[in-house]
Formats: C-alpha cells, structure tokens, sequence
C-alpha cells in the first residue's frame, strides 16, 4: 500500500494505492491519525488505485471516520473501482459516507 | 482442469501472504477469473484472520488449508484447532447506522456470507472446518 497527500485548498487529498488488507490496513489509520494531529480536519480520499480492500480496511476507514466525526471534520471518497466498489456497496460504506467520481468533484461537495 | 493446494503454518497474521498465494495460484491454474480469484481472496482473508485473532488467545496454534477445484467450483477447507468459532451463526450487521453508530468491526464475516456462493461450518474433533465454495461464475 502506498500513501500519498496533496494539500487543496479546502481539503488534503489522499491518495491510497495497492492493497488495504489486514496487514497493511492499519497504517491508513495510523496516517490519517498523523494528519488530523497536524491539524487537518477535510479529507478526500482517492482510491482509484487501491486495487484490493478486505474488512480490516474498512475498519481503518471507519475509526478514522469517527476520529474526525468527533472532531467535526469530514472524510468523503473519490474514484473508487471495481472490487473496491463492490465491497463498499456490500459493507453499506456507499450509504454512509459520500463518494465521487473524481477529486476535483469531492472538492467541491466536501 | 483441476487443481488443488494445500498449506499448514502457524496461524499468525505474518503468514497471510504465504496462505493467500497458495490459493490464488491453484485458483488461477484452475482457470478462475482475476475478478472471481479476488472475491476468494477477500473471503480468505477474512476467515484466515478470524483464526488468526480468535482461535487461540495468547497462544497461536497451525492453521491449514486446502483447497480444490472441479466441476466448476472451487473450494477452499480452512482447519484450525481453536475454540470452537461458528461465523455462520454471527447476526448479520446493521448497515443502515451511521458513522457514529457503527461499530468498528463485524463485516468479516459478512463479507464471506455475501461473496461465497456457499458457506458450510463443522466442528469435527476438536478443529474448526469452515468450507467455502465458489462457482465459476460471479454470484448474482
């Protein structure tokens, strides 16, 4: 898995790429952590290179979500693919959290 | 073509690799599509680390699995020998509650429930037997 920011003017956007499994899953939470210490409360996050997510991922995503949730902060999703997409309909991650198409999108609905 | 593999390692997050890719590769062989060999690798995972956290607090035992395919299927025999640890019997969770109310956990077994055509625990002197099984073509 591999973490990279990039600081927009209302948001981060992170971008996830490889796999978020049970081994490398707690270092999303672990970063994401890391930044809204630094003070950032605006997440996008890109997955449309993360090509692989199982439920520790989901749960890394979810205790970062409330993290910020209780911070009043927002953490919506973009680019989302094939298996990564399916498991989110199936887990009912589509229901809760807001996901666009595109960066440049969630930037303007976050 | 049928292919078949077989793999038993102490069970412990280190050795999820080494289990997943002895699937895939007989999955592939097989003639399995990506797309199907991820929905196994997705259930695999999530009931490999159910042995992996459950199956023995403090003291992890071997796990082992075997796997084979022919007529059209593929299954996947995960064996342990931890407390016993049914994930058929686990209540689905409640996906219409929010981020608040969520908690943090829980869609594991889900996941295999909702991704393996079938889904089939025994408990067989003294090992955890969870079979799943998958068709060749996608579930609908």
């Amino acid at each position: 898995m591999n973490i990279a920011a990039k600081k927009e003017s209302n948001a981060l956007v992170v971008t996830v790429s490889g796999r978020m499994d049970a081994v490398t899953a707690p270092e999303f939470e672990k970063s994401i952590a890391a930044f809204i210490a630094q003070g950032e409360k605006a997440f996008v996050i890109n997955l449309s290179g993360l090509e692989y997510i199982s439920s520790a991922g989901l749960r890394s995503i979810l205790a970062s979500a409330k993290r910020l949730k209780e911070q009043n902060g927002k953490i919506i999703f973009s680019g989302l693919q094939g298996h990564v997409k399916e498991v989110f309909a199936i887990s009912g991650f589509q229901g809760i959290f807001k996901i666009y198409d595109s960066d440049a999108e969630g930037l303007k609905g976050i | 073509m049928s292919s078949t593999g077989r793999v038993k390692m102490p069970a412990v997050l280190e050795n999820l690799q080494a289990i997943t890719e002895c699937v895939t590769a007989a999955a592939s062989s097989a003639g399995f599509s990506a797309r199907r060999i991820g929905d196994m690798e997705l259930a695999l995972e999530e009931a490999v680390t159910n042995v992996f956290k459950y199956a023995n607090p403090g003291n992890p035992g071997e796990i082992e699995v075997a796997c084979a395919s022919g007529g059209g299927k593929f299954s996947i025999e995960i064996r342990d020998s931890g407390q016993e640890f049914d994930i058929t019997k686990l209540p689905d969770p409640d996906l219409s509650q929010d981020i608040s109310e969520r908690p943090i956990g829980g869609l594991g077994a889900y996941l295999i429930k909702k991704i393996a055509d079938d889904v089939n625990y025994r408990r067989l002197s003294g090992f955890n037997v969870l079979t799943l099984v998958f068709n060749l073509e996608i579930k609908k």
